[in-house]
């Protein structure tokens, strides 16, 4: 499934997945009820709202090692929280067009839109994304270890 | 912390394509674990038992299940702990299932993302903390946005179970859309009869306390402690001293006032009452036509009132309550159909609403009941319905269906063909939606005994010849174009969100759809109930629906108002903002953003500022905690640290 | 205001409509808009190209707003409704299928050059308060009913120009030109269109059903922005007569016409001669 690493050993691409509580991880329900194949590289965070992401914490997932980071929320004008998406839109907007000045290529971070009943949908985005990904191949990341110290805020 | 790790297999559902042996074993390697093991069926009862047991044989202090998705069975299984005296909050649960087992057939993979995904857990749980709901005492006092049928409802059942009920109506006459109707579908009941007695209960129980024309203004405050500024609007004329005995409405001298009531049909006075059976029944100044407000000069019925009411000097004023809940019953406004320039409404004074046709038709409308054109006043023979003018249209924007208006016109095709027996009525329709109890039914009734000439198809145009109206169109099941020349054509103008939707929604906190209707918690299960805590919906601010939808719905936010209200505290969600003052520089980001209004700054003795976060109003979306530059603010249970943890603990 | 525009005629402003062409040159000489050729201009595809390539058809519509483009000017203003409809696609096909697109026409293009009607530009651009001052010879007594044909308003979305069932913006400028306007609604009501060459009698019908409700409503003229309708409402008009025993007598005048003189331009600049019934009512002081 990995794309060739000729130094490395071939390693397993991992995806980072920030999902709302309220309409992607239930769309992400729905599509594993219906059973609907979809690649395993994703591991899912649930958050409550995607207005809960600050965009260091898909940057950090991208210095970790990650090799994408997708987020997904309910569609705009639908989020629980009234306005909590927009936030997310906003900031992940401008974190995407950030990310190739920090190394990163911008393809390794998407965020989209599905609700709890978009079954299907989820698992296309799913499949699009991880494809986008291999694709890509492993990420380089910024070449250092960091420490793999207790996790503490940034500061 | 000890921590106890519980595989689920689900039958085969996760075992038959994760291997929930090896994930056991792997999850003794993490860190705090001190106890892994697979089992059947978790969520069973022998499957709880086995939880319990182990937390106690092992002295666990937190659990992690790897199963099914947590928006299934996380309630159950913090039961489960919450008995074996763990704090429900020193749980998690991975989702191996929906996630992971249903969603491929490679059992190496699906073993290496369950080991992930349990890790994960593992590694929140370990900065978990246990979290306590608190209590908080409860206004029993209820508010009602809207004095229509849906409202009126909410508002007598909430009076029934012994609640003090605040009624908001924007109009001066409580009553709605319903008011205005002649009969109603499908039992071509009296509209004024049925609604005139709930009228008048609204005004007699002591318990109601009613605020006509007024405009909800603010509204601050959480569940149980509501607070809202109510602008009582200027009536100028004082309604403990009004009557309504009428005696100023006789002698006006501005005669040309729009009469609202009926739909711009005729005029009434710049003083009136806008119907007889008006609740509460008292006289209003219109200060766009009132000759004194307008040019200064009159004063005719300030000398005619025999109590001296009018008070020209009146001005709006701002009262407030303090409610418990609030039910939002604000209703709808109907398509304008000008926007459709094809049929010349607005244009041609005998194409009309089906709202004006309604009280047209109605005994106390302009014309007595009796059907006349509003052009010449001559009886039409020959009237043609359109339905679906604004519904079910991607060209004006409203894509769905209003519900309504196919009942609403076979009921008017029947009314009109019993008042003018030699009168011929046509509907052209694109599809019959009558699915409600004896709804069909009356469709056929329409049809056969009535002999109303269903046409399918749409209309392309109206234009006049001489003192009628060609309507062209389409029979799309003979395939042919149909021409009629009509009378008299009732466009059937749908269903749209209240002009003053969208700014309430802002004042409740509550979200609405693109359309401008207000959202229910979850469609099916709880659509009465808001994401905002106390704030229940009834009638068509959350959809279009017919009488006896939004009277349910006005019982059913009643209801839920009681059972909240059975209670005299309420728990709340402790899963929800915090503040740490040491940290907290007083920017007020978080006040800022928060969606609810549950941050608010204080200043400390030393004169710091800080914020501060109103547990019991706090929803609990993180948004402050993401745009904390300080990261001062944490949301319990998805603190950074938490979150962090999950990203690291994957790529270790 | 826009002061230069390039000019795109399209083939009917070159044959049958040539007095739209003249009307249209001269109005805006008169108004002080540039006109600007577009070298070697080619035809928009009409009906043809896009029933048989709709890529093909765009491009070839393409083209056009390219060399404009080249020329250094962002809108290019055609008095063809049928010419609009196909510049508008070729933007719209190139924002849609981008690659394919430029393949096809093999010059740059960045969709970025606007396309607009005649009327958009003297309704939008210039507007009718302007040109009621401009007026010299208002249409005192006279009742003129606009016809807005199929094309100009729809579909909405792509026309983005007036009500698409109800326009108002010719209605607007022949009042600015002194005559009265009564309610016409046959103003977006098919003509027939080119169905006149393979089924003249849907076309005899369609015609007859426009002039009888102008006739009805007692204008003393027909105002249009389409060469086509122009050619069904106005050349078949004695055809019509013939095949349902009428006797209409409508002139039917292009509105660069009816602005052009109530701004004074003389007739035979516009090309009002060339019309094939009679005017000369119509310019008799009642």
């Amino acid at each position: 499934m990995s794309s060739k690493s000729d130094a490395k050993q071939e390693r397993e691409i991992k995806i980072v997945g920030f999902l709302c509580n309220w309409c992607s991880y239930g769309g992400a329900d729905t599509a594993g009820v219906c059973r609907f194949r979809q690649p395993t590289d994703l591991r899912i965070i649930r958050i409550p709202c995607t207005g809960r992401i600050d965009p260091l914490m898909i940057v950090k997932s991208l210095i970790q090692g990650a090799d994408g980071v997708l987020v997904s929320g309910c569609h705009p004008n639908d989020c629980h929280y009234a306005v909590g998406n927009f936030y997310a839109r906003r900031r992940m907007e401008v974190l995407k067009r950030f990310l190739p000045y920090m190394g990163f290529q911008s393809d390794r971070f998407r965020y989209t839109w599905v609700s709890a009943s978009e079954g299907q949908i989820w698992q296309q985005v799913v499949t699009d994304f991880s494809e986008t990904i291999h694709r890509l191949g492993p990420n380089p990341g910024l070449h250092q270890t960091v420490d793999s110290a207790p996790a503490v805020s940034w500061f | 912390m000890r921590i106890g790790v519980f595989i689920c297999q689900c039958g085969t559902n996760i075992a038959g394509t994760v291997d929930t042996r090896a994930v056991a074993k792997k999850a003794m390697e993490f860190p705090d674990v001190v106890f892994a093991v697979d089992y059947m069926y978790t969520c069973s009862e022998p499957g709880q038992k086995e939880i319990q047991d182990a937390i106690s044989s092992h002295r666990l202090q937190g659990v992690v299940v790897a199963a099914c998705s947590p928006r299934m069975h996380e309630p159950t299984f913090r039961r489960a702990v919450k008995k074996a005296g763990i704090n429900p909050y020193m749980f998690e649960q991975a989702n191996i299932r929906e996630h992971c087992s249903w969603i491929g057939t490679d059992r190496e993979a699906n073993t290496r993302k369950a080991i992930d995904m349990v890790r994960m857990s593992v590694e929140k749980l370990r900065r978990n903390q246990a979290l306590f709901s608190t209590q908080v005492a409860v206004n029993k006092r209820v508010l009602v946005i809207g004095g229509g049928v849906a409202g009126i409802q909410a508002a007598l059942d909430c009076s029934d179970g012994g609640l003090e009920v605040v009624m908001v109506e924007r109009e001066p006459s409580i009553g709605g859309k319903m008011a205005k109707l002649d009969k109603t579908f499908p039992t071509i009941d009296c509209s004024s009869c049925i609604l005139g007695p709930k009228m008048v209960d609204v005004a007699q129980k002591e318990n109601i306390r009613l605020y006509a024309y007024s405009e909800v203004e603010a509204i601050s405050g959480y569940i149980g402690n509501f607070k809202v500024d109510i602008r009582k609007k200027a009536t100028y004329v004082d309604w403990n001293a009004c009557t309504g005995c009428g005696e100023c409405t006789q002698k006006c001298p501005s005669k040309k006032a729009f009469d609202h009531f009926n739909e711009g049909l005729g005029a009434t006075t710049a003083i009136n009452i806008p119907f007889p059976q008006a609740i509460p029944k008292k006289a209003r100044i219109d200060s766009d036509y009132c000759r004194y407000l307008t040019g200064g000069k009159c004063r005719v019925c300030e000398k005619i009132c025999p109590v001296k009411a009018i008070r020209f000097d009146m001005k709006d004023e701002i009262v407030t309550e303090e409610v418990g809940a609030i039910i939002v019953a604000s209703g709808y406004d109907l398509f304008d159909a000008r926007v459709y320039g094809e049929y010349g409404g607005g244009r041609y004074p005998d194409v009309i609403s089906a709202m004006q046709y309604e009280r047209i038709l109605s005994a106390s409308g302009p014309y007595g009941g009796h059907i006349r054109r509003p052009s010449d006043g001559r009886e039409p023979k020959e009237i043609v319905f359109i339905s679906c003018v604004g519904s079910r249209d991607i060209s004006v924007d409203r894509p769905y269906c209003s519900g309504i208006c196919c009942m609403y016109i076979a009921k008017q095709a029947i009314m009109t063909r019993d008042h003018i027996p030699d009168s011929n009525c046509y509907v052209s329709y694109m599809d019959i939606r009558a699915p409600g109890k004896g709804y069909d039914e009356f469709i056929r009734r329409a049809q056969e005994e009535y002999g109303v000439k269903y046409i399918r198809g749409r209309v392309g145009r109206i234009y006049p010849r001489g003192d009628r109206l060609v309507v062209q169109g389409a029979d799309t099941l003979l395939g042919v174009q149909v021409e009629i020349e009509a009378d008299l054509v009732v466009l059937a103008t749908g269903v749209e969100c209240s002009a003053g939707a969208r700014p309430l929604a802002e004042k409740l906190r509550i979200s609405y759809d693109q359309h401008g209707f207000y959202m229910e918690s979850h469609p099916k299960l709880r659509p009465v109930e808001t994401n905002t805590a106390g704030v229940f919906l009834a009638g068509v601010c959350q959809g279009p629906k017919d009488i006896p939808a939004s009277v349910g719905q006005g019982s059913a936010a009643a209801s839920k108002v009681q059972a909240l209200f059975s209670r005299d505290t309420i728990e709340t969600d402790p899963q929800v903002a915090h503040v740490n003052e040491n940290m907290c520089i007083g920017c007020g980001k978080c006040e800022q953003v928060c969606p609810f209004g549950a941050i608010r700054m204080k200043t400390l003795r030393d004169g710091s500022r800080k914020s501060e976060v109103l547990e019991t109003v706090c929803q609990g979306c993180g948004l402050c905690n993401a745009t904390c530059p300080n990261k001062a603010i944490q949301l319990r249970h998805s603190t950074d640290d938490q979150i962090l943890a999950e990203i690291n603990t994957l790529f270790d | 205001m826009l002061k230069r525009v390039a000019y795109y005629p399209g083939c009917s402003c070159e044959g049958m409509a040539i007095e739209y062409d003249q009307s249209v040159r001269a109005l805006c000489y008169v108004l002080g808009i540039e006109l600007v050729g577009i070298p070697d201009w080619n035809c928009c595809g009409s009906t043809p190209s896009h029933s048989y390539d709709p890529l093909l058809g765009a491009a070839l519509a393409g083209r056009n707003l390219a060399i404009a483009r080249s020329q250094g000017l962002d809108v290019v203003m055609t008095p063809c409704p049928s010419c609009l409809k196909a510049l508008k696609t070729a933007n719209q096909v190139f924002r849609e299928r981008p690659s394919e697109f430029l393949d096809v026409l093999g010059m740059p293009f960045s969709g970025d050059v606007r396309a607009i009607s005649v009327l958009q530009l003297l309704y939008e651009e210039i507007g009718p308060n302007l040109i009621q001052k401009a007026v010299k010879f208002p249409f005192k007594n006279k009742k003129i009913v606009p016809y807005y044909g199929c094309l100009l308003t729809r579909p909405p979305a792509f026309a983005q120009f007036d009500d698409p069932e109800n326009p108002v913006s010719m209605d607007r400028l022949i009042e600015a030109a002194g005559a009265a306007v009564p309610d016409f609604p046959h103003k977006t009501e098919c003509c027939g269109a080119a169905l006149g060459i393979t089924q003249r009698d849907v076309v005899m019908r369609l015609t007859g059903r426009i002039l009888d409700m102008a006739r009805a409503v007692g204008a003393d003229a027909l105002a249009v922005a389409c060469p086509l309708c122009q050619q069904n409402l106005d050349l078949r008009q004695d055809q019509v007569n013939r095949a349902l025993k009428e006797n209409f007598n409508l002139p039917v005048l292009y509105i660069t016409q009816i602005i052009g003189c109530a701004l004074g331009i003389d007739r035979k600049t516009l090309g009002i001669e060339k019309l094939a019934v009679k005017t000369d009512a119509l310019f008799q002081s009642a």
